[in-house]
């Protein structure tokens, strides 16, 4: 992604992103707190943010049989971002790893980091807005 | 905006939350019904969750929960003797359900702590949203 708006808010958009399919994988999780069987998911942010952060010729670009490029973005190894099997404080006898309260208490610190990003991405648009308007 | 598909995956899970509810509500109402034959005695029904996988990409996250079945206990119904009973076989027997109360109340709080955390995973979904949306201003 090389659009005007990458450098604009520098990380944080592509922390958002990531922030955002985090809190899909917790919720799957919450929602299958009594399934049997059911192995708790997890991603491992640090690791996929940077490999976001890092230059996109690191990732892997997807490309044609003709050899055309069709632009992998950063964006794009966000949402195939591994997933992780968590290690599981205590499983239940069903084969469930899910602990409901470790899974809460990620989903609410996903839940802050995400507006944590949000206001980043907010003082930036004030800054610009103070630019423009000289005032 | 993968944040929209997270209440898909809360409500499947109230959905599935919900089936155990009532399935636990339909056994302690019938807690106490009798029956002629014990093939006729009411058995505890129990709903069987299995996650839902994503078509698109299986090792990905799951869906959400689906309930795979409703089961019946395999735990052998009661014989009572009450010849005095409308019910009773030649015998003067009459067989009451397989339903454990406490096996049922255990069920119910389950049901009810999860239900209520789907709930709160949608209110903070809807939150973040909400900031999402106010971005800017």
């Amino acid at each position: 992604m090389s659009s005007p708006n990458d450098s604009l808010f520098g990380i944080h958009a592509q922390a958002l992103e990531l922030w955002q399919r985090r809190a899909q994988v917790l919720a799957a999780n919450l929602a299958n707190a009594d399934t049997p069987g059911y192995l708790a998911r997890d991603i491992n942010f640090r690791r996929v943010l940077a490999q976001a952060g890092s230059a996109d010729a690191t990732l892997p670009l997807a490309r044609t049989g003709s050899g055309v490029d069709l632009g992998g973005s950063s964006g794009d190894s966000i949402a195939r971002a591994p997933l992780e099997y968590q290690v599981p404080l205590q499983p239940a006898l069903d084969g469930n790893t899910v602990s409901t309260q470790v899974e809460q208490a990620a989903f609410a610190q996903n839940a802050i980091h995400y507006q944590a990003s949000l206001t980043f991405i907010n003082a930036q648009i004030q800054m610009l807005r103070t630019a423009i308007n000289g005032s | 905006m993968s944040l929209f598909t997270v209440f898909d995956t809360a409500a499947s899970g109230l959905l599935a939350q919900q089936v155990r509810l009532n399935t636990t509500a339909s056994n302690l109402a019938n807690a106490d019904s009798v029956a002629s034959s014990p093939q006729a005695a009411y058995r505890a029904r129990e709903p069987v969750f299995a996650a839902l996988a994503n078509p698109h990409s299986p090792s990905g996250a799951a869906l959400g929960v689906r309930v795979a079945g409703i089961t019946e206990s395999p735990v052998p119904v009661g014989v009572r003797h009450e010849p005095g009973n409308p019910l009773a076989d030649a015998q003067g027997n009459v067989y009451t359900p397989n339903v454990n109360p406490v096996d049922e109340l255990v069920n119910m709080i389950s049901a009810s702590r999860s239900y209520q955390n789907d709930v709160e995973v949608m209110n903070t979904a809807k939150l973040l949203l909400q900031k999402t949306l106010s971005l800017g201003s």
